[in-house]
């Protein structure tokens, strides 16, 4: 079947990735929010995990199409 | 306790690109939907990694993430032997042993094995078993996700449940069995990656896993346990009162690692299809050696933070509690600690997490259902091939879409079924447990004996499920407040926790079953040729050695490092 699953995997997580990034950097000040999660900015630190991994998917999907 | 959680945009923008997704797979696939089987066996064309994600995806339903991390707070590490002898040594065993039947017989099901290997009425009773089964297991996870979505997003519950049904049946009746498949390995990676800040934050707040054992032992002591048994996994299992599950090792190994692991692995379709949808015959024996990687390591994700949360429930100044109405509920564990840690952002993408993961367990079901349907009862019972195949073809992807919508209907109607009777989810858990375990001693059986009847093995699924039946009539759990929990003949024997109780109706069921199996076969008259056997059983099919160059493509090689690090394991949770 015509479809490889890195690449819908890969866009998804590199959104979700900038989405939460962003928004952990703009609310990278607001100490209150982040008393929750132990004073750590657990947005900023997602966001960019899930950004590095969803690039990474793209880079082999598109590895793997030059082949 | 308010269990509402406030979401903000970004968290509702999270879940909005989720649904995108999740469709647009549906979508991107639906031009390969030519024929019944692209549309039911995904062509049998699934590269093993994809359906070794896919495989363990569909087992890691929403019921399991709640109930295992409800377990975590309630039995501690103890809830690992689920993971590594519970479904472990079953996974191995599939691959190497199973599968090459299961997918060198060119079955389309597990039903159709058994017709293959045993007649017709053995695979009639399976396979209406199983349709029913699956319908009402579909009904359930809907009717769990919109009581979820109602009491902690405060959504409209006619609402979820119809917006739930539309996106699963949306999916799986564009791409069929392929994108059920394609996006379980979305949804393993969104559940994995979801819940991974809750297992960052929780371990980090009570001082990692030394603060974990220290902060456990006077809870645990409290309880009346050695200090550190939330923390182990066999060193307390030598007496039944020593430990919180309530049973010994042998109860654990015989019940969980045999009877009712490989019962569930080995034998339901729902995740035998996965494997069968692979591209090849090594694919498919490697797929459930891929899925048992990650599985080894998802008690980590479900399981730690519930032994966590045992540890906030027990300290007021957390705030933490799963109490409703003055009495605990476990299976609120996750999600009150997705609502203690995540701020929003990250609690949009935990949210994300749970909704992929009742999808991928009802899209699961469904898959399967309108599998069986279409080939095990509709085209035996209701209309034959007619041997023109291109017709055939079309008509069969027909009654396949068709029967995804009825599947999708029907659980509807089971969802507002369960809501209606409390009771009947645990009800239907425990019938489910009962077909499990005969099946499995009827299937292995048929697999590694070629004497075995086709009388036989229908007699003896019939026999082993009517003594889990009556053993469960005859048992109840302590204190036990309703008879779907037991009992319902009367009081022979109880059992300290439910949990044994399941384990003895299993291992009962399963012995019962082997042994007429076995007697009847021996005494009725074997119907099937060694030639017809040839494939399907054991020692009737000439080993293929299919030369693999690769190392690490060999399902022995994958196996025995499955098995090593499954032994590491247990070894340092001791």
């Amino acid at each position: 079947m015509g479809l490889d699953i890195r690449i819908p995997i890969g866009l998804i997580f590199t959104i979700f990735g900038l989405i939460i990034s962003i928004y952990g950097l703009f609310t990278n000040s607001n100490t209150e929010m982040y008393a929750k999660s132990l004073s750590i900015n657990i947005n900023l630190i997602m966001g960019l995990l899930m950004l590095v991994f969803g690039t990474f998917m793209l880079f082999f999907a598109r590895k793997k199409k030059q082949d | 306790m308010d269990i509402k959680f406030d979401l903000g945009l970004v968290d509702y923008t999270i879940m909005g690109v989720y649904f995108v997704f999740v469709l647009g797979i549906g979508w991107a696939l639906r031009k390969y939907m030519k024929n019944a089987s692209a549309f039911l066996e995904a062509g049998r064309s699934i590269p093993a990694w994809v359906a070794g994600l896919a495989f363990i995806s569909t087992n890691l339903g929403a019921l399991e993430v709640m109930g295992m991390t409800g377990s975590g707070a309630k039995y501690g590490m103890l809830t690992t032997h689920f993971y590594w002898v519970g479904a472990i040594p079953a996974m191995i065993f599939l691959a190497l042993f199973m599968m090459p039947f299961y997918y060198g017989s060119k079955a389309r099901s597990v039903p159709e094995y058994l017709k293959l290997r045993y007649d017709e009425k053995t695979r009639g009773l399976n396979a209406i078993l199983f349709a029913v089964m699956t319908i009402l297991a579909s009904g359930i996870s809907m009717y769990a996700l919109a009581l979820l979505m109602e009491t902690v997003l405060g959504w409209n519950f006619h609402l979820s449940l119809m917006l739930s049904a539309i996106i699963v049946l949306g999916y799986t009746y564009l791409g069929g069995l392929s994108s059920a498949i394609y996006n379980e390995v979305l949804q393993f990676f969104i559940i994995v990656i979801g819940l991974l800040p809750i297992v960052f934050l929780s371990l980090k707040q009570v001082g990692g896993w030394s603060g974990l054992e220290h902060s456990l032992a006077p809870i645990v002591s409290a309880k009346g346990y050695a200090a550190d048994t939330f923390t182990s996994t066999w060193k307390y299992t030598g007496n039944a009162k020593a430990n919180p599950l309530g049973v010994e090792w042998y109860g654990i190994a015989a019940g969980l690692g045999f009877v009712l692991s490989f019962g569930y692995w080995c034998t339901n379709f729902l995740i035998v299809q996965r494997a069968m949808a692979a591209e090849s015959i090594n694919a498919a024996r490697k797929t459930p050696l891929i899925g048992a990687i990650p599985k080894m390591f998802i008690p980590f994700l479900i399981i730690v933070p519930g032994v966590v949360a045992l540890v906030l429930m027990n300290d007021p100044s957390s705030g933490f509690s799963i109490m409703v109405n003055g009495k605990e509920n476990y299976d609120l564990t996750i999600i009150m600690l997705l609502k203690q840690y995540l701020p929003t952002g990250v609690l949009g993408l935990g949210i994300t997490a749970l909704l992929a993961s009742f999808m991928s367990g009802m899209a699961g079901n469904v898959s399967a259902f309108n599998t069986v349907w279409t080939y095990d009862i509709y085209q035996s019972y209701i209309r034959p091939v007619t041997g023109n195949k291109e017709a055939d073809d079309k008509h069969y992807l027909k009654v396949g879409r068709l029967a995804t919508i009825f599947g999708v209907v029907v659980s509807i109607a089971a969802a507002y079924l369960a809501g209606l009777f409390g009771n009947i989810m645990d009800f239907l858990q425990t019938i489910f447990s009962m077909i499990n375990a005969p099946l499995f001693a009827v299937i292995f059986l048929g697999m590694f004996w070629k004497r075995t009847t086709g009388h036989a093995a229908f007699t003896g699924l019939l026999a082993g499920f009517l003594v889990a039946l009556l053993h469960h009539g005859l048992t109840v759990p302590e204190g036990a407040t309703t008879l779907v929990k037991g009992g319902w003949i009367g009081v022979v024997h109880t059992y300290p926790v439910e949990m044994a109780q399941n384990f003895w109706t299993a291992i009962f069921a399963f012995t019962t079953s082997s042994v007429v199996t076995v007697i009847l076969s021996l005494i009725t008259k074997k119907i099937k040729s060694d030639e017809e056997l040839v494939g399907l059983v054991y020692s009737m099919t000439p080993r293929t050695n299919v030369v693999v160059k690769e190392w690490y493509n060999r399902p022995v090689v994958l196996a025995s490092i499955v098995g090593v690090i499954c032994v590491i394991l247990s070894i340092i949770f001791w």
